[in-house]
């Protein structure tokens, strides 16, 4: 048998889920006991080039309360042609078309290397792909102009059969027509109005199709993709919609001396989730909205249009000094359900110097598994490259990207699901398997994800159900089984049903075992997501308290420090921005965010990994440190003074340049793959931007203790957090102390 | 002269009355009671005889050219002198006289009785103490022909009495024109020599059997009289003479003057004067000369021939005067001539003319009754009365007063002398008359005119008149062009100066004092400084001495430039905005109207008004489609394309761009014409049939909010607006509530929505004009409040059909975008102190009760103000009144237009009387009665005017009349027209409504009038009515009156409305006319969808539709042609026009009317 290191990797591999323990302990005090839950990152479309889909449907078990999948847990009886559910232990029969089955001739979900396999389904006309962009026009010229460079470029990548979709927004709404002719068309609506969906549509003329619509053409009921003139096939309109965008002014509107533009960003999102879900409810749909600043009126508003008064920050915030936080918060969170309820995911593009109200708007991508992505401005390569990135194809030459997923989880008797943590929510769908205990979204053995990518991570909280005094038989195993349901990019609707059983073990005659079946990478991002969870939805303080009290026992330090849970030196919206990557990516990237990775370049030998600590800081070194959102190299103050003075361009000096471009090129590796695209940093000792390595690294050197610091170099943190040693100090004090 | 004297006849006029008149002759005396059988009589006999006597009359008439005018003028010179041998014994005769065409024929007789015995009274009193008055009276009379009036009764009296009085030749001929007009109607009547007459018109039909007789009758005898009368006494004298010893003429009127002028045609430039009228006059000479029959048949030869025959009626006496009447019964101008005639004649004439009727007409036809007008029954013989009852029937339409008649006469005495502006009180030409202006200090006629030019020192004395001082302003109308345009004064960076206390606009009548130091304010008599910059030093006479040179020192009319300070939040205006809203409904499109709109902007847009003919217009231009939502185009310079927005959340209307929505035309042309050429195709398979109405407004309102500035919407509109929006209507069109209390909610408009919606336009400055295309009810009265009230117009194409009504709506809308125009205008009217605007009437917005707010004010708006006493006025000062309006210039400049007006005040009613313009009158009774509507039950209204009218005659029977029987009516020659014109705005559609008059319809034209200026109104109320014959030579046909008998079945005639043009063809219209016209001979050939006229090579052809283009151009809007054959169906809709006739709708005719009328001022006189 292989490690348990290798058993975790293989897994991952094959079936994309990590659980905190990879033995379970078998009664529910003993899990509780265990502090970290049995619970497990499961990445549903985890790429599998090595899995071609099956191209007929599933079997499912008859009970009613049951519907779990054949799979190759089951029982099968080659002669009665009967299977056993795992679950609930129905006996099933075959359907007429596995009659030819036999123990030579399998289907391939019931062999054990197809725990996780892919239907294809026929269910309906195929679903388009649907994009719908949302275009702030309260730019700068040069940002709007970038932008509108970027969306053109974004029609070439797009699926040719897609439906696309425009709508501009600034002092007032405009949603244009795609489908005429001519003169271009759009329908405007005031900013500052709020509208229910079904006005939106009536205004939109999408409504009574027996009638007629506004232009009097006679609609075509039943059939959205004609009726609906705001959304039409890229390869029909993509030379109009190339033309609308470059004819796209900035907001004519003229914006006195003293006050923001005004930006209508609440209601352009309503109409935009109004009209897709009048004209494509349940359908995967992506609305893409561009702003390059905050809402500035009407509801959803984050800040006044006077620019004397600033946007929130946290101290306004803890002050209960943010007029607009509730309501719109609010606002937005009620659009995000709805967005969601259809399938339909909202991604934010937030290009500005200052914030742009993520902090209210999160939920619109949180709940509906969109994407945010922050930078500086829309002409930016960071911005240019993650759009672009949304669009990456894989091995297949098919998007990354699916939509309208659901995820329906089935467990064993002994287990129940206590909840969720990911870009996901409830359906509300009861079973026998939902545990009382809720954790993250819970209630529900189901949730809707409405938009997935390959590395979109749901962390699963489970709670072991079975009472001490009903001791599993030796050898017997849970079994948790992943079904999902979505929309593939190529518009097929498809189908990945995910088994995995583990070992029950009792805690009492097997803690050992236990104890090396913890996962201890997992379990820190599954602590860290919960975290995070109870961060957003707790006063600041409480939850670190709590976390404290876990993390104690969890030594995570980094995280403490991170912006995940600790807000200062961010803004709201950074906050807001991290936290959001952070429940939705998959383990490997998890980890970096919570202690991001620091490699140091020098000419005493190659590149290594070295402590995210101060005292790796040196003069004569490079570093190149990976936050997920940050990029930073990092020079010393010996090789940024010989970079100054030029010596990489002398022939003689030429390994110096190397030692540049090493971790340039390192980078760029990073930057390839990485989603989004993290802010690049080029720095050196005392530059303005080294604030990015100063901030992570443990302040094991501050101003309060340089001068009893010994001679050895490094640099200085100025701070008050706690450093790594204090930390390990209390620690292992309460470690001692917390036993009595 | 003598027509002022004659005017005193009119009293005659009042008797012309057509009602009164024939009824009071038979009841003579018994006035009172002879009226009120007039009219009880009066409805039968007019159904019967009387109508055929008239009918006689014109057949004579219209064969001959016959306007009555001229010759009446000679018989009523006649006349006189008959009168007052008559005088006395007039009255007896008069009895017999009756001669009166049979409906006046009595009356007439009457009349005239009453006439001569106002003429014998006076001469036989005041006659002597008169006679040196007259002569002053008369001359000073003469020389303003106008004035003539003034002496009416008076004067004719004395004249009669004092005729022999040397002044009388000279101040005669000018008289005469002015008589002319009394006169003729007494002609006419009287002239009926009796059985002659009336067999050879018996075809006249209706009337022919007892009419016949007496119109002969009438005429004949009024004239005889006239001329019997004038031979005997001095008078007579004074005829064989020459014209002027007709100082008897001179009493009656011009007209005698005219006749005898004949022989000093020479002399006097009466012949010129006549011209027009004096044929047919003259005709009427001749016949007299032949004797009673053949002067009916026989048109009168001329002027010469004229004098010919008052000489001999002079001697003749009576016989003379059947002549006389037969000459006269044709021209039924003849009225005015009569009048002057039947005074001194009518005494006597009348009685006879009674007689006649009564008994035999023969004998007697020479008395004949031009007495109609006057009052002429005196009724003495109340014996007569079952006669009298008679003659009532009888009554002859052409003896009662003529508006073509007296719009002739004003056109030959007034076209040719420029009017000048520099006297105080004088009353300017007719409407109708052709006149150039020269400004010399107070306000040219075009652009304001009173309803009288001598106002009552006291408001006594102007309650007890009734009659209205108001004054119709028409503040920036166009001027012909040989008249200057008001010159520009720029008073420097202070601003124009004013008064220190009433604020009133530097103007002529301000007087400097102090050696120029200081001026006096005409208005309020405040002293204030004269800026260093604008002194200048007196001279001799006390005036500056760039007086000259100073338009605002020297004019009535000029602009001031405005500065800063009168501008809106003290920010100089930006050029104004056209907005151009198309409705693009499934009606609007299958009508065809989006096409054409859309085709016609493309070119109109190079139209947009400017100052400068050279330059580009500053005004720019938007564009909007909508059916319930709205469709903004973005039509920026720089697009390839224009962008479409629409907006579909009409609840809460909003502006969607700024940027490209409003643009210069020719940046943007290619993309305005992409977006023209794009609008037809994009909407033409709609099916939205729903509107809404009110946010086209609104966002019309927000566009120009937006850009700051002022700016006209031009709304082309097809259906109700039920859409769901704000403003949006229920049809609620019930026609069971005319006639009810409940009708006026017709009129009101349904919601306070659109009410508001004005508020803020007129704010902001935002003129709305509304071109409507309905297929059935829009409820005009709730659509028009905003246009109404913002300075707009509305325009109504009901079932509107691309090729029929193409023409007319582009001419329309050609008109209206390039009209000049001012934005954003307040006008204000300052009074000297004394009087006060009271009230106003037109489109625009008051929010207090001085300044009237205009979003936009073109060269046709019309502002009507009324005026009220609150103090005394002095004789010595007058009265004084500035109309100053603030507006932007469709260039974008801010400026004051103001227009000073002086009238004298008058102690005397008498004096009021004489200086009145019945047109203004009018026009201000039916703005009163039309918005009167809106509160009152119609019946209310309709009972408010007549009662008020009779009050004004009443008055003036009691105070300026001389005594005479009740039973005559008398009218004060200023406003003889007044029973006919308000008959008129009685049976308008408006107030009396036909079956097939839409409540639309009445909405419609009750917004119409409101803004209407007087030439307008006049048309409107009295359409032109023209016969077309003999179309060579530069001046136009003379008119007819509008009645059925005045047409020829043989004729064709061309009929002006105001708003539209009828063609009326006979259906025994000769080939040759046909051919002429229509290019075919046959009158089945004539398609009757026709709207445009064939373009035939001949003169004929040619000529009529120079007439009807130039007839169009006059009009502020565009006259549809219609042509009407002769009992074709559409020929309902043509006679509805001609209003002196019964109206299907139960409109009284004139002359039922007039007896209506006498009725009434005698109940008020009893």
């Amino acid at each position: 048998m292989a490690t348990y290191q290798e058993f975790i990797q293989q897994n991952e591999d094959r079936d994309g889920v990590r659980f905190s323990w990879n033995l379970w302990p078998s009664s529910r005090l003993e899990a509780t006991r265990l502090v970290v839950p049995v619970s497990c990152l499961f990445t549903p479309l985890k790429e599998r080039p090595d899995l071609p889909p099956v191209q007929y449907e599933p079997v499912l078990c008859s009970r009613a309360n049951c519907k779990a999948v054949l799979n190759p847990l089951c029982q099968v009886d080659y002669r009665a042609k009967i299977w056993a559910c795992n679950f609930c232990f129905q006996r099933n029969p075959f359907p007429p078309s596995y009659a030819g089955i036999s123990d030579v001739n399998q289907p391939a979900e019931l062999m054990p290397q197809f725990s996780t396999i892919e239907y294809i389904v026929q269910r309906g006309p195929p679903n388009p792909l649907i994009f719908l962009y949302v275009v702030d026009t309260c730019l700068e010229e040069e940002d709007l102009q970038a932008l509108k460079e970027s969306l053109q470029m974004s029609l070439s990548l797009l699926p040719p059969n897609a439906l696309v979709g425009l709508i501009t927004f600034g002092r007032m709404v405009q949603v244009h027509e795609l489908s005429c002719e001519g003169i271009a068309k759009s329908y405007v609506f005031r900013g500052t109005k709020e509208l229910s969906s079904k006005q939106i549509q009536e205004m939109l003329g999408l409504t009574n199709p027996s009638a007629s619509g506004p232009q009097g053409r006679p609609a075509a009921p039943q059939d959205p993709a004609v009726t609906c003139r705001f959304l039409q096939p890229v390869h029909k309109v993509d030379m109009n919609l190339t033309d609308l965008l470059g004819e796209l002014q900035r907001d004519p509107w003229p914006v006195p001396q003293g006050k923001r533009p005004l930006r209508s960003t609440g209601i352009a999102l309503s109409i935009a989730v109004g009209l897709l879900e009048g004209t494509f409810p349940n359908t995967g749909a992506r609305v893409m909205m561009f702003m390059g600043g905050p809402p500035t009126q009407g509801p959803g508003m984050v800040v006044g249009d006077e620019l004397k008064t600033p946007i929130r920050s946290w101290h306004d915030i803890t002050k209960d000094n943010a007029r607009h936080l509730k309501k719109a918060t609010k606002y937005y969170d009620a659009l995000a359900n709805r967005a969601a309820v259809n399938g339909h995911s909202i991604d934010i593009y937030a290009c500005a110097l200052d914030q742009t109200g993520l902090l209210e708007m999160k939920c619109l991508s949180n709940l509906t598994g969109g994407h945010i992505a922050m930078g500086d401005s829309f002409n930016t390569s960071l911005f240019k490259q993650t759009f672009q990135r949304v669009f990456s194809k894989d091995h297949n030459g098919e998007f990354r990207m699916a939509f309208g997923g659901t995820l329906e989880v089935s467990t064993s008797r002994e287990l129940k699901v206590s909840g969720a943590i990911g870009p996901c929510v409830s359906l509300n769908a009861k079973g026998p398997c939902i545990s009382e205990n809720e954790v993250g979204v819970g209630g529900t053995t189901q949730w809707k994800i409405c938009s997935l990518s390959p590395s979109t991570t749901l962390v699963l909280y489970f709670e072991v159900v079975n009472q001490h005094n009903a001791p599993i038989p030796q050898g017997g195993r849970g079994a948790v089984q992943f079904v999902t349901q979505y929309q593939h990019s190529n518009t097929q609707r498809r189908i990945r049903v995910t088994t995995v059983a583990r070992n029950w073990a009792d805690a009492q005659s097997q803690i050992q075992h236990i104890e090396s079946s913890f996962d201890q990478e997992a379990s820190a991002v599954i602590m860290a997501r919960l975290g995070v969870f109870r961060a957003e939805s707790e006063e600041g303080p409480d939850v670190l308290r709590w976390l404290d009290r876990q993390l104690i026992r969890l030594f995570m330090f980094h995280l403490r420090r991170s912006p995940f849970l600790q807000v200062f030196n961010n803004s709201p919206d950074e906050c807001s921005y991290y936290r959001h990557h952070f429940v939705c990516q998959n383990l490997t990237q998890s980890l970096i965010m919570i202690q991001p990775i620091l490699y140091s370049y020098s000419f005493h030998g190659p590149p290594e990994p070295v402590l995210l600590d101060s005292g790796s800081i040196l003069p004569d070194r490079i570093l190149l440190m990976d936050t997920f959102f940050q990029l930073v190299i990092y020079h010393g103050e010996t090789i940024a003074q010989w970079r100054k003075a030029g010596y990489q361009e002398q022939p003689e000096y030429e390994n110096f340049k190397h030692l540049l471009v090493a971790p340039v090129d390192d980078a760029q590796e990073i930057l390839q793959t990485r989603f989004p695209m993290p802010r690049y940093i080029d720095t050196e000792h005392g530059g303005s931007q080294a604030r990015f390595l100063l901030s992570k690294v443990n302040p094991s050197q501050t101003h309060n203790n340089l001068y009893s610091w010994g001679q050895e170099t490094g640099a200085p943190i100025l701070t008050d957090d706690v450093s790594l040693q204090v930390f390990m100090d209390h620690l292992k004090k309460l470690a001692v102390s917390s036993a009595t | 002269m003598v027509s002022a004297s004659c005017l005193s006849g009119y009293s005659t006029y009042a008797s012309f009355p057509s009602k009164a008149v024939p009824a009071n002759p038979v009841s003579d005396l018994p006035s009172s009671l002879d009226l009120g059988n007039c009219f009880l009589l009066a409805p039968p006999t007019y159904m019967g005889p009387p109508p055929v006597s008239t009918n006689q009359a014109y057949s004579q008439y219209a064969q001959g050219d016959i306007q009555n005018g001229p010759p009446p003028m000679d018989h009523s010179m006649a006349q006189p002198p008959v009168c007052q041998p008559y005088s006395h014994g007039a009255m007896n005769l008069s009895g017999p006289h009756p001669s009166y065409p049979q409906q006046y024929g009595v009356q007439p007789s009457m009349q005239q009785m009453t006439n001569q015995m106002s003429g014998m009274q006076v001469g036989s009193g005041p006659l002597t103490s008169a006679g040196p008055g007259y002569a002053p009276s008369l001359q000073s009379v003469l020389p303003t022909p106008l004035q003539p009036l003034p002496p009416i009764h008076k004067l004719l009296t004395q004249c009669l009495v004092p005729p022999p009085s040397l002044p009388l030749p000279v101040s005669l001929q000018p008289p005469n024109l002015t008589m002319m007009a009394l006169l003729p109607l007494n002609n006419n009547l009287s002239p009926p020599p009796p059985p002659p007459p009336s067999q050879p018109f018996p075809s006249s039909s209706p009337y022919s059997g007892p009419p016949p007789s007496s119109q002969p009758r009438a005429p004949a005898v009024s004239r005889q009289q006239s001329f019997p009368p004038g031979p005997p006494p001095p008078v007579q004298q004074t005829f064989p003479n020459s014209a002027p010893p007709p100082v008897s003429q001179a009493l009656y009127s011009g007209p005698p003057p005219s006749s005898q002028p004949g022989p000093f045609p020479p002399t006097f430039a009466s012949p010129a004067q006549y011209p027009a009228a004096q044929p047919p006059s003259q005709p009427g000479p001749p016949h007299f000369h032949s004797g009673p029959p053949p002067q009916c048949p026989m048109p009168p030869p001329s002027m010469s021939q004229q004098q010919a025959n008052p000489l001999p009626p002079g001697p003749m006496q009576q016989p003379p005067q059947p002549g006389m009447h037969g000459g006269y019964p044709t021209q039924q101008n003849g009225a005015f001539g009569q009048p002057r005639g039947p005074q001194p004649g009518y005494a006597g004439p009348q009685y006879p003319g009674q007689q006649n009727y009564g008994a035999v007409p023969a004998p007697t036809p020479a008395p004949t009754q031009k007495r109609l007008d006057p009052d002429s029954i005196p009724s003495p013989q109340a014996s007569e009365l079952p006669a009298v009852q008679k003659f009532r029937h009888r009554i002859d339409p052409d003896a009662i007063p003529s508006p073509i008649q007296v719009i002739e006469d004003d056109r030959a005495n007034k076209s040719s002398e420029p009017f000048t502006t520099g006297v105080k009180g004088q009353t300017p030409p007719l409407v109708t008359t052709n006149f150039q202006v020269k400004d010399q200090g107070n306000a040219s006629p075009r652009f304001v005119r009173c309803t009288a030019y001598n106002i009552p020192c006291t408001a006594d004395m102007a309650k007890q008149s009734q009659v209205p001082l108001a004054a119709v302003i028409k503040p920036l109308a166009m001027l012909p062009p040989d008249e200057t345009r008001p010159y520009m004064v720029d008073h420097g960076e202070a601003g124009p100066i004013r008064c220190n206390r009433c604020k009133a606009y530097m103007c002529p009548y301000m007087q400097f004092i102090e050696g120029g130091r200081r001026f006096q304010c005409g208005f309020c008599s405040c002293v204030t400084d004269v800026p260093p910059h604008y002194f200048q030093h007196l001279d001799h006479t006390g005036k500056r001495v760039d007086c000259c040179d100073r338009p605002e020192l020297s004019l009535g009319s000029y602009e001031f430039v405005a500065t800063v300070d009168y501008c809106k939040n003290n920010k100089l205006p930006q050029p104004p905005s056209f907005i151009f809203f198309i409705d693009v409904s499934y009606n609007a499109v299958k009508s065809g109207m989006v096409n054409i709109v859309c085709q016609e902007l493309k070119t109109l847009l190079d139209y947009l008004p400017r100052e400068n003919p050279e330059a580009d217009s500053v005004v720019r231009v938007g564009f909007v489609t909508y059916n319930k939502v709205l469709h903004f185009y973005n039509v920026k310079s720089s697009l390839a394309q224009p962008q479409m927005m629409v907006v579909s959340d009409v609840s809460d209307m909003f502006l969607p761009l700024l940027d490209g929505f409003l643009v210069n035309v020719n940046d943007s042309r290619m993309v305005i014409e992409s977006l023209l050429d794009q609008i037809p195709e994009m909407f033409a398979d709609t099916r939205e049939t729903e509107t809404v109405f009110g946010p086209v407004i609104q966002a019309g309102l927000e566009a120009l909010k937006a850009a700051d500035c002022a700016g006209k919407l031009f709304l082309f509109h097809s259906s109700l607006p039920i859409a769901e929006a704000p403003g949006k209507l229920k049809n609620r069109e019930d026609k069971k509530l005319v006639g009810t209390d409940k009708e006026k909610s017709l009129f009101q408009p349904q919601s306070g929505f659109y009410s508001n919606l004005s508020k803020e336009c007129v704010a902001q400055g935002c003129c709305v004009d509304l071109f409507l295309f309905p297929n059935q009810y829009v409820d005009v009265a709730t659509l028009g409040v905003v246009p109404v009230s913002t300075g707009g117009s509305v325009y109504k194409y009901t079932y509107f059909q691309a090729e029929m009504d193409r023409e007319r709506f582009l001419n329309d809308l050609r008109r209206d975008v390039q009209k000049p125009m001012g934005f954003d205008a307040v006008m204000r009217v300052r009074t000297s102190t004394g009087i006060r605007a009271t009230d106003f009437f037109g489109s625009f917005f008051m929010s207090n009760t001085t300044d009237v707010e205009l979003a936009g004010l073109d060269c046709d708006k019309t502002v009507t103000v009324e005026f009220r006493h609150d103090d005394k006025l002095s004789e010595d000062t007058g009265a004084l009144m500035q109309c100053a309006v603030l507006y932007t210039s469709c260039s974008g400049q801010r400026r004051l237009r103001v227009h000073n007006m002086a009238v004298n005040c008058c102690s005397q009613l008498a004096d009021l009387y004489r200086n009145c313009e019945t047109d203004t009158i009018i026009n201000f009774f039916s703005k009163y009665a039309y918005r009167s509507l809106l509160n009152t039950p119609t019946k209310t209204v309709r009972d408010t005017l007549v009662n008020q009218c009779a009050q004004i005659l009443a008055c003036y029977r009691k105070n300026c009349a001389s005594p005479s029987s009740a039973g005559q009516l008398i009218l004060p020659e200023c406003m003889k027209l007044l029973p006919v014109y308000l008959n008129c705005v009685l049976k308008s559609d408006v107030l009396q409504p036909g079956a097939d008059v839409s409540v639309d319809d009445r909405a419609y034209l009750r917004q119409l009038l409101s803004c209407m200026d007087v030439s307008e109104s006049h048309v409107f109320f009295y359409p032109r009515l023209l016969p077309l014959v003999k179309l060579d030579g530069g001046s136009l046909p003379m008119a007819v009156r509008n009645s059925e008998e005045r047409l020829s079945k043989g004729g064709v005639y061309l009929l002006e409305t105001g708003l539209y043009l009828f063609l009326w063809v006979g259906a025994n219209a000769q080939q040759e006319l046909l051919s002429n016209i229509f290019g075919t001979p046959t009158f089945s050939q004539i398609d009757p969808n026709m709207t445009s006229l064939p373009e035939l090579d001949n003169p004929f052809s040619q000529r009529l539709r120079e007439i009807i283009d130039s007839f169009r151009s006059q009009r502020s809007r565009y006259m549809k042609l219609m042509v009407v054959k002769q009992e074709d169906k559409a020929e309902l809709i043509f006679k509805h026009f001609l209003c002196e006739d019964k109206s299907a709708s139960g409109g009284a005719s004139y002359v039922d009317f007039l007896c209506h009328m006498h009725k009434e001022i005698r109940q008020l006189l009893s």
